[in-house]
């Protein structure tokens, strides 16, 4: 655990020493929801149908970004060869990176949801519920991340695994349109992806007070893909490498 | 026990990118002693290194480090490797970069202080690794290994670039902590480097050319000069 933890804060000290990157992940999906609400300002039911699944999505795209580039940087620069020489396991090193991009995370779903019901007027009734599910989300995108880093040799490719992973989720989710009007390949293909049950709770979060059965089924569901990609990037995580 | 070698290298073979870079090779390195790993840029130094540290992947032979095969976490605890490049975080401070090795290997304060004496960096403790020269950053790369006093050191070209003062105090170190009974292979491609070691391996094309100590090297070549003698061995060796 002491390995894990001083991983966590290596990585947070990076990131202090970084500021413009803290802006953009606080700040950045602020921004966007605001430009998102007054491109609708016609059609205010659109912000309010559509508004809530971004404040799950946005954390998703950005700490996937993040992290993936984050960790081919580190196998680039030979720190993570080092790394695998040291006491230090696979496992904790992935849940260290795990750890202190949700913390991150934590920051910035406080900042969006903070700003979007309150000042952008988002309607929803359980604000600690759609931060929960924030973070949930972008510790979702940061494990995917770490276990797509696996695959990529260059930033160059960390980046363009983004649309990959990222926008065939977008649009199955029901995010455009309601999955159950997807031809059934589509369908069945959106069951077995994780971004659905986000954007599943969210608009579950949109019209209910209640914390349902509905949302802990989703809850659980998405704790359950962020376990599986951890376990998978740390077993994709080479000691020996060629 | 402690009479067996800290190194045993049988039969390792090794391929990359469809060359066999390391072909058959079987060496030992004894305890307690400075060994020179020296031959020319790109004939097998690093990736012999690798091999011995466990993150290289093996075609065929054993490494034995310690008493115990190469790479496990028994290992890994008492061996000290060094990267070619600086492996350490450019954006983090020197102190930063040590803490976190530190932690990673059950170190303290202490180590970290005494270690950035041994490099001499005491005095750029809070600054930032980016900020820091070419061989400064070798010498950052250089404590973090310090930190956790491993048994055995594997330093892949740690001298290169450095300033003949900073050289000649880095060859006094690694000379002190064989005196202590470590265990150090440092590779080179310098040949005026070997005769600062107690044992050396002329390594070329894959292939140890000579194992044997800098008087040795001079006395069955003939040369006083050894990158003369490495010149006599290899075009020897190619004749036959």
């Amino acid at each position: 655990m002491t390995r894990t933890l001083a991983t966590t804060r290596r990585v947070l000290q990076q990131l202090s020493h970084d500021p413009r990157s803290i802006a953009m992940i606080v700040v950045l999906p602020s921004l966007l929801l605001w430009l998102f609400k007054y491109v609708f300002d016609g059609s205010p039911v659109v912000f309010n149908r559509v508004g809530p699944q971004m404040l799950g999505i946005f954390p998703f795209i950005v700490m996937f970004l993040v992290t993936s580039v984050t960790m081919v940087r580190e196998r680039t620069s030979g720190t993570l060869e080092r790394l695998l020489t040291t006491p230090l396991r696979r496992g904790e090193l992935i849940l260290g990176y795990g750890l202190a991009f949700g913390a991150a995370a934590l920051a910035q779903s406080v900042v969006t949801s903070t700003v979007a019901i309150w000042l952008l007027d988002m309607d929803v009734n359980t604000p600690w519920a759609i931060v929960l599910f924030a973070v949930t989300d972008a510790v979702l995108g940061t494990a995917l991340g770490l276990l797509m880093s696996a695959f990529a040799v260059t930033e160059f490719q960390a980046v363009q695994f983004m649309p990959l992973v990222v926008i065939p989720q977008l649009l199955l989710c029901g995010l455009l349109a309601p999955r159950d009007s997807m031809p059934d390949v589509l369908r069945m293909l959106s069951d077995v992806l994780p971004l659905s049950y986000a954007a599943d709770a969210f608009t579950e979060l949109g019209s209910t007070s209640d914390f349902t059965s509905t949302l802990t089924r989703d809850l659980v569901i998405l704790i359950g893909c962020c376990v599986l990609a951890l376990t998978g990037a740390s077993l994709t995580l080479r000691r020996r490498t060629p | 026990m402690l009479n067996s070698p800290a190194i045993e290298v049988d039969g390792l073979t090794v391929i990359r990118g469809g060359n066999t870079v390391l072909p058959d090779l079987t060496v030992s390195v004894p305890r307690g002693s400075v060994t020179g790993l020296v031959g020319p840029s790109g004939c097998g130094k690093s990736t012999l290194i690798r091999a011995i540290a466990g993150i290289q992947i093996i075609k065929s032979g054993t490494v034995t480090v310690l008493d115990g095969p190469a790479g496990t976490p028994v290992a890994r605890e008492q061996v000290g490797y060094v990267t070619q490049s600086s492996s350490v975080y450019p954006d983090l401070t020197v102190m930063q970069n040590l803490r976190y090795f530190a932690a990673l290997t059950g170190s303290d304060d202490t180590a970290i202080h005494d270690a950035v004496a041994n490099v001499g960096l005491a005095d750029k403790l809070d600054a930032l690794v980016a900020d820091l020269s070419g061989g400064q950053r070798t010498r950052v790369s250089l404590a973090a290994a310090l930190l956790s006093d491993p048994e055995l050191y594997l330093l892949d070209e740690p001298t290169v670039g450095l300033d003949p003062v900073l050289r000649r105090d880095l060859w006094q170190l690694f000379q002190r902590l064989a005196s202590e009974g470590k265990t150090l292979l440092v590779s080179s491609h310098v040949m005026d480097e070997a005769g600062r070691c107690d044992r050396v391996l002329l390594m070329r094309e894959g292939r140890i050319i000579a194992d044997a100590t800098p008087d040795e090297l001079r006395e069955t070549t003939g040369e006083q000069d050894l990158e003369r003698a490495f010149l006599v061995l290899a075009e020897g060796k190619a004749a036959s």
